[in-house]
């Protein structure tokens, strides 16, 4: 596999969309989300309950269930990533096409949850893919993952698709970062933003 | 300017179907991002490596839907053409009896399907 790939690049309209384009192609890209549902675990009951009736997602603009990675853009981790699974996840999030969005959900993908001293769980989804939008709980209540749709669809707005955002996004944890203490009392914004 | 000639309504229809595809393609293309990576063109196999091959080989009892399809859809097709014009002057018993004759032929497919048991639901 000695082939060279090219660096990443969007579309020359894209790329120097003026400010109008550019908030109308964030404002369909925020409200037609297509979601690869990740379900390992109990957070999956969650999320199940959050794209039925009661909660429903869909009305978001998220549609669940995509049938498979290339056919979704956002990506939602609910459940424990055991050290068998993360190469999976690791595979599927590869093979979904660019803009894409992983939304963490539930303490067990967040940072390890509750078997954060397991010697088979990987301590956060964040550690192989890079997550845009964290919700805590164990499990979380579907309103939470409302909540957090609401979150990423913020971000989306503010967002500006470009090559280099792409290639910040792929670069992988720099040794400072993987090494940082936690966040104390007093803390300073999320744990681990995503390409930074 | 008179009526427009039908030939001509359809070719304009078929140029602005082509014209509205390209136009979308043109669209994506300048729109959307290229990254490709490694992982990103291997085959889909939920998430795992790959194995053998795309292509599988069908069971050959499975022919007898193609051959009801055949049977019907083919029948059908040529029926409704020929329902629209009997009624007119210039067509009569003659045409009845050709449509009769290809029914015939069909009929003993469909009779061939009907020994076999393949038209009974269980």
């Amino acid at each position: 596999m000695a082939v060279d790939l090219p660096a990443p690049r969007v579309g020359p309209l894209a790329e120097a969309a003026p400010r109008p384009l550019r908030l109308v192609l964030n404002w369909g890209r925020r409200y037609s989300l297509w979601v690869f549902n990740f379900g390992l675990a109990c957070c999956a009951i969650e999320f199940i309950a959050a794209s039925m009736a009661r909660h429903d997602f869909i009305r978001l603009g998220v549609i669940p269930f995509a049938p498979g990675p290339r056919q979704a853009d956002l990506m939602i981790v609910s459940g424990t990533v055991t050290d068998k699974m993360a190469p999976a996840i690791k595979r599927l999030y590869e093979q979904m096409p660019e803009p894409k969005y992983v939304i963490s959900f539930g303490a067990c993908s967040n940072s390890g949850g509750p078997y954060w001293d397991s010697y088979c769980v990987t301590k956060g989804v964040d550690q192989i893919i890079p997550a845009d939008v964290y919700v805590p709980g164990c499990p979380p209540r579907p309103e939470a993952l409302l909540h957090g749709i609401l979150r990423l669809q913020e971000k989306i707005a503010a967002e500006q698709v470009s090559g280099a955002a792409i290639a910040q996004r792929r670069r992988p944890a720099s040794a400072a970062q993987l090494t940082r203490p936690l966040v104390g009392p007093g803390g300073s914004g999320p744990l681990r933003p995503a390409g930074s | 300017m008179g009526p427009v000639p039908p030939y001509v309504v359809v070719g304009l229809v078929v140029l602005a179907g082509v014209a509205l595809f390209l136009a979308g393609s043109l669209g994506t293309a300048l729109l959307r991002p290229h990254a490709p990576t490694a992982d990103k063109l291997t085959t889909y196999e939920s998430g795992v490596d790959p194995v053998g091959e795309g292509w599988a080989q069908a069971n050959v009892r499975y022919y007898l839907y193609a051959y009801l399809y055949v049977v019907f859809a083919v029948d059908a097709m040529y029926l409704l053409p020929w329902a629209t014009v009997l009624r007119l002057p210039g067509f009569g018993w003659r045409t009845l009896a050709e449509m009769g004759i290809f029914l015939g032929v069909l009929g003993v497919g469909l009779a061939y399907a009907w020994r076999r048991g393949v038209l009974r639901w269980l």
